[in-house]
């Protein structure tokens, strides 16, 4: 073996280097949230805390604990994020199977393939979709939050793609031994599309969690907001309304900021935790459904 | 025998067969109906900015108005730092973010230590998968003017910077920032244009001298060039979102001469101060110019990449 110059022995350090200081900058926000919900009031308020937590305390913890507005609020994005998924996977499934056929298999598919594309060139805007939400009369519903985003049309041209590449010869084989389209779809397709399953899966779990400006707009009651709604309004209403005397005598003890930075870890905890064990499937999914059969 | 045969098999695939292709339809029937009364419906619901629109009557039943919001809409004042606002702050961020994502692809791609690069991997794909409205927090409270960053600054003997309150600053943090979110995950479809280079070009730049650099110049750079190609004429469709969830979970009063875009503006006029009818008319200029903007795109991604969605 070739003995490697100094020269490509340096390169290699350096970009070891670079590349843990974007890790690093990539961390420091995430770290700094962290560091200041486990850190005390005082050293918080003085600005000691950078990246480690300074008077590490579980204080704003405990207070979480008992505020039964932030757990609602929990509850229903899990709510939400299930309910939302399963819809998202069962449309994005029997869209892309159809789809995924030639046009002789399925002589409308032109059709409809524009009938999708043109959703994605033309947006009916945001004042005309909540007039219509408004009138299907969804207004304060869950399914406010649902349907009008229930049928993801990238995701399911990440699942078309997906579908085409499979070998055409498994469905034709189950054809012939009788199974129907629904057949085919639900136990050979889904199952040998795991990938892109995990894939459009994470991007719909991701989306719910974080989506917070539909339940500002369409939800009007406060305990049915789901977290990151719930996040945006005491960001920026800055609780108004929950400060009754129980909750003064907690903000003796902790300052606001602190407690707000509990409340972003708990939300960003889920999908963190998540997503390093798809990342696998995601990349691949994504790369594999990008690819034309 | 055998001329029937072609000639019946022949008529036959001309004739559709419906028993074989009615699930098809059936399956594609709830998208359908989902679509069309969320994104056709409110596609004609757009007309509502030619009514003086009133939520009791409907699309249907309030009184036509012309053009009386879009000349209402010409004359605001801010609407022509509004437009520019939108497209700066989005073709900043899809320039910046692209060439930050194919530099951060190529060190990837450099990286030997297969752990290494994976954990790298993972922590700069994190920021992708966090929503603005924590972000948003995470950011003003760092960068203001106790914060983190301005403490760094103070500690390193510099005067404090008021980066949310000043225009100039507030817009490089926009772009900074959503450079930051987004510059990791967009390494993904890079990276997989790299794996895709047929190994072989590497061996022949290796035969005719060419160090590290040479071989990322001449191979691994003109290798990726078609998707490169592809993510810049695809992002034309895009001039027109600067990002709603950033800007709304990050401006305030004092920055609104860089940071008010056509979304945060449409959302103030239309759920703020309920001017329906304009709110609408400002929405549907934008729908219209991204159409344009979304059409060219596809077009020029199908002539000169053979891109098609479907």
């Amino acid at each position: 073996m070739i003995k490697e110059s100094m020269g490509r022995r340096a390169f290699y350090g350096i970009n070891a280097v670079v590349l843990f200081l974007i890790a690093v900058i990539c961390l420091v926000p995430i770290l700094h949230v962290i560091a200041l919900s486990f850190s005390g009031s005082s050293a918080v308020m003085a600005g000691q805390v950078t990246l480690w937590p300074v008077k590490p305390t579980l204080a704003s913890y405990n207070i979480l604990m008992q505020r039964s507005d932030f757990f609602d609020s929990f509850k229903m994005s899990l709510f939400r994020v299930l309910l939302g998924t399963a819809v998202n996977l069962v449309l994005i499934m029997l869209t892309a199977y159809p789809l995924s056929k030639n046009k002789n298999q399925f002589h409308g598919r032109t059709v409809y393939a524009w009938y999708l594309i043109i959703t994605i060139i033309f947006s009916g805007g945001l004042i005309p979709t909540y007039m219509v939400v408004r009138q299907m009369g969804l207004i304060n519903s869950i399914w406010a939050l649902i349907l009008p985003g229930a049928v993801p049309v990238w995701n399911t041209v990440l699942m078309m793609n997906f579908y085409r590449n499979l070998p055409r010869e498994i469905e034709e084989s189950a054809f012939i031994d009788g199974a129907d389209h629904l057949v085919v779809l639900i136990k050979l397709y889904v199952p040998l599309s795991a990938p892109a399953v995990a894939t459009v899966a994470l991007f719909s779990i991701v989306g719910h969690w974080n989506s917070w400006f539909d339940g500002l707009i369409y939800l009007n009651t406060p305990s049915m907001y789901p977290l990151q709604t719930f996040l945006y309004m005491i960001g920026t209403a800055v609780t108004q309304g929950s400060t009754t005397t129980e909750n003064v005598e907690y903000m003796r003890e902790i300052s606001d900021r602190t407690l707000r930075s509990a409340q972003i870890v708990i939300a960003m905890v889920p999908v963190l935790a998540a997503y390093p064990f798809l990342q696998k499937y995601f990349t691949k999914g994504i790369v594999m459904g990008s690819v034309k059969g | 025998m055998m001329k029937a045969q072609r000639a019946a098999s022949v008529r036959r695939k001309k004739k559709i067969n419906w028993k074989l292709e009615s699930p098809l339809h059936i399956m594609m029937l709830p998208s359908v109906i989902l679509l069309a009364i969320f994104c056709y419906y409110p596609m004609y619901g757009n007309v509502m900015a030619f009514q003086n629109f009133n939520p009791g009557l409907g699309f249907t039943h309030s009184p036509w108005a012309g053009l009386k919001y879009f000349r209402t809409l010409f004359a605001l004042p801010d609407i022509g730092q509004v437009f520019f606002n939108t497209v700066f702050l989005a073709s900043s961020k899809l320039i910046c973010g692209t060439i930050c994502s194919i530099v951060l692809a190529l060190l990837l791609n450099e990286v030997r230590s297969s752990l290494y690069r994976r954990t790298i991997q993972t922590v700069v794909y994190m920021p992708y998968f966090l929503s603005w409205v924590i972000l948003g927090s995470i950011f003003t409270s760092m960068l203001d003017s106790d914060g983190l960053v301005n403490q760094v600054i103070m500690m390193l003997g510099g005067e404090p910077i008021f980066f949310l309150g000043d225009n100039g600053w507030f817009r490089f943090i926009l772009v900074a920032t959503d450079v930051w979110k987004g510059m990791g995950f967009g390494t993904v479809v890079y990276l997989a244009a790299i794996t895709g280079i047929d190994p072989t070009l590497y061996e022949a730049a290796v035969m005719d001298g060419a160090g590290r650099m040479k071989q990322t110049w001449h191979v691994t750079l003109p290798g990726m060039m078609p998707i490169i190609a592809l993510t810049a004429m695809l992002n034309l469709g895009n001039l027109m979102n600067a990002g709603f969830d950033q800007v709304f979970n990050m401006y305030n009063t004092l920055v609104m001469e860089s940071a008010d875009i056509i979304d945060t503006l449409v959302y103030r006029l239309g759920m703020v101060s309920a001017k329906f009818s304009l709110a609408t008319a400002v929405g549907l200029l934008k729908s219209v110019i991204s159409m344009v903007l979304i059409a060219t795109s596809y077009i020029l991604a199908y002539k000169f990449a053979d891109y098609r969605v479907f």
